[in-house]
């Protein structure tokens, strides 16, 4: 089906981003146009759910060239709700970024390549092209490395060049892995690989070439043993750019792993042997290696890894109730982990510094601030009825149906360290007295914030809980929305007949 | 570096190289050339202009900051690839073509007005990027 809604959210935010530009040396007129835009790419990706929502799987050829020879976009569900969540996060960190982010790095672009970042997320849930897949990879690595190094500082470029490195290595072993898979079909266009794939005789060979997927995406999302980049990097930027990192960065790997391992090679055999060993790593390296943290931004960096095992196990076990779980977690996942930097990117405003051991007392001097920040924290764990708590009962319950009692070990073993971490956490940060503060050089503290700037760093954090809490409370909206989500990845035909218009003309 | 041939040479290279890279612009489309190549070849005209010059001529002959390319240049490309989209209810990049050729120049399409702003956001990067480098060096 042809619609021209689909392709608006990504132009709109090349659009933002071009009038930013001309914008340049305005930094207080860039903020404006970019929250009033975010808004505004909110509204549209909501039409373009709604759309989706009612009529189906939505698609556009790019030049109106037939499907296999030119670029398909392809709105499914999931991409969908991704788009929408990514919209989401954009808004609240544009917000955000308005007391966060100092004017002399809006003055080197920050805005616009903030929007190029979001423009760059958008497309790659939007494509349904292989190749464009990895263009749209491109934009991100390389508007995020802007992001990453803006400003400057020692430790950015420190853990820029980390990030940098081991993300461009990951795009030359995703871009070997499409030559291989073009050399042997013949085609990048996804819904079309989809149907080729499984007639190929050669079946080490595609296996081979899925596995080296594996390893490409693997290391975007911070999978065992190629996550280190990940906390080396993460904490050193402001905290609007982490928590968009930390919110959207990795799961977009995360969505380009379910997208190929269901849509182009169906999880099986080797692979999910493979899968489940790795998926288990991940969770208790991750949880180990938060434990022992004393930062809080870098505990949170560690949980990323963590709950990353998390959506990859559930994928290794390749059932419908399994991938739900997935999904779901995905979604809760987005919201509460840039909720959880911009937390951190607040009490650093509090007590100027994010060490554990430094901080303490936010429960009696700010009991306000302190009941705000436990939603995501509590959600995080999955205490009931938080939204953490939900998707654990589907991925918990896949792995016993499947009897996958290793990785079953692994969940509930990361569930008792997160909820260790979170106990830490209260204990250092909310309960305990704090100790003398430094005084800061060149930013403000929170109590010399005005009542704007105050506004500005909270409202985004309420926006985000506001959201983590509809999940814990309606969740049976979102389930519905993950076994509709789940039964289309698990049945890709429909994929191929939304992009080759296939069913119009049987039904008609 | 003061060469009076080099200073000489780049006032009459610079119109015919900015031609040059014009003339490779508008045959991209079917023969080798196009916006990204022509861009390569108009900033090359103005660096040697500015190697032969010295930068502060350059910048005076230009008259906008390079920078202010890059911006300019998405928005036509951005407009090109939406008009399809606006005039015609069809995908977006789908070429638009004027019926009849127009002398010299050929077939005018909104693949030539994509293919600009290419040339234009070229220009812009290229030329800022060198300019800080000469400029900090």
């Amino acid at each position: 089906m042809h619609s021209q809604l689909i392709i608006l959210p990504i132009l709109f935010q090349a659009l933002i981003a071009v009038i930013l530009l001309f914008l340049w040396s305005k930094p207080r007129t860039q903020r404006v146009v970019s929250v009033l835009g975010s808004g505004v790419s909110v509204i549209i990706s909501a039409l373009l759910f709604s759309q989706v929502w009612n009529n189906g799987i939505q698609t556009m050829q790019i030049g109106n060239w037939e499907p296999p020879f030119g670029i398909s976009l392809v709105a499914d569900t999931f991409a969908v709700v991704l788009v929408l969540l990514t919209s989401v996060v954009g808004f609240a960190v544009s917000i955000y970024s308005s007391t966060n982010v100092v004017s002399s790095r809006v003055k080197f672009g920050y805005y616009a390549m903030f929007h190029f970042l979001i423009m760059g997320l958008t497309g790659a849930f939007l494509t349904g092209d292989i190749f464009n897949l990895y263009v749209w990879f491109e934009v991100i690595i390389i508007s995020s490395f802007v992001l990453l190094t803006i400003g400057g500082r020692k430790a950015q470029l420190e853990g820029a060049v980390k990030y940098f490195t081991l993300n461009m290595l990951a795009s030359i072993v995703f871009l070997t892995a499409i030559a291989m898979l073009y050399g042997v079909t013949g085609s990048l266009n996804m819904a079309e690989l989809s149907q080729i794939i499984p007639t190929i005789e050669n079946k080490g060979l595609v296996s081979t070439i899925s596995l080296i997927f594996f390893v490409g995406f693997g290391v975007k999302s911070g999978v065992f043993p190629l996550y280190f980049w990940l906390p080396a990097s993460y904490h050193t930027p402001p905290a609007a750019v982490s928590a968009l990192f930390g919110g959207l960065l990795t799961k977009v790997g995360v969505y380009a792993m379910i997208r190929v391992f269901t849509l182009l090679f169906p999880i099986s055999g080797v692979n999910q042997t493979v899968f489940i060993v790795i998926a288990a790593f991940t969770i208790i390296f991750g949880g180990i290696g938060a434990l022992v943290q004393k930062d809080m931004v870098r505990t949170f960096s560690y949980l990323i890894i963590c709950h990353i095992g998390f959506m990859i196990g559930g994928l290794s076990m390749f059932t419908e109730m399994a991938l739900v779980g997935v999904v779901f977690y995905m979604f809760h996942d987005i919201i509460v982990k840039a909720n959880l930097f911009l937390i951190g990117g607040f009490t650093f405003r509090i007590f100027g510094n994010n060490k554990l051991s430094e901080m303490g007392g936010l429960m009696n001097n700010y009991p306000k601030l302190a009941l705000l920040f436990v939603i995501p924290l509590f959600a995080l764990v999955g205490i009931p009825p938080l939204s953490g708590f939900w998707p654990k009962i589907s991925l918990f319950g896949a792995s016993y149906e499947t009897s996958n009692i290793g990785l079953l070990v692994a969940f509930i073993f990361a569930s008792f360290i997160t909820l260790f971490i979170i106990a830490k956490i209260w204990n250092q940060v909310f309960a305990k007295h704090a100790s003398e503060r430094d005084d800061l050089v060149k930013l403000k503290y929170f109590n010399q914030f005005t009542k704007r700037e105050k506004t500005a760093l909270i409202f985004p954090i309420v926006f985000l809980a506001l959201i983590t809490l509809y999940y814990g409370f309606f969740a049976d909206h979102i389930q519905v929305l993950s076994e509709r989500i789940s039964y289309e990845l698990m049945h890709p035909n429909e994929y191929f007949e939304a992009v080759f218009n296939i069913k119009n003309e049987t039904t008609q | 570096m003061k060469s009076i041939i080099l200073s000489s040479a780049s006032n009459y290279l610079l119109p015919l190289l900015l031609l040059f890279s014009v003339f490779v612009l508008l045959r991209g489309h079917y023969l080798p050339g196009g916006g990204f190549i022509g861009g390569l070849i108009a900033s090359i005209a103005f660096i040697l202009h500015a190697f032969a010059n010295g930068l502060k001529k350059t910048r005076y002959l230009l008259r906008i900051h390079p920078g202010f390319l890059i911006p300019v240049g998405l928005t036509v490309a951005i407009l090109s690839a939406v008009a399809p989209m606006i005039f015609a209810d069809l995908p977006l990049l789908t070429g638009l073509w004027y019926p009849d050729e127009i002398p010299v120049i050929g077939k005018i399409g909104s693949a030539l007005f994509f293919d600009t702003g290419v040339y234009l956001v070229v220009v812009g990067v290229s030329l800022t990027i060198i300019f800080t480098i000469s400029e900090t060096v």
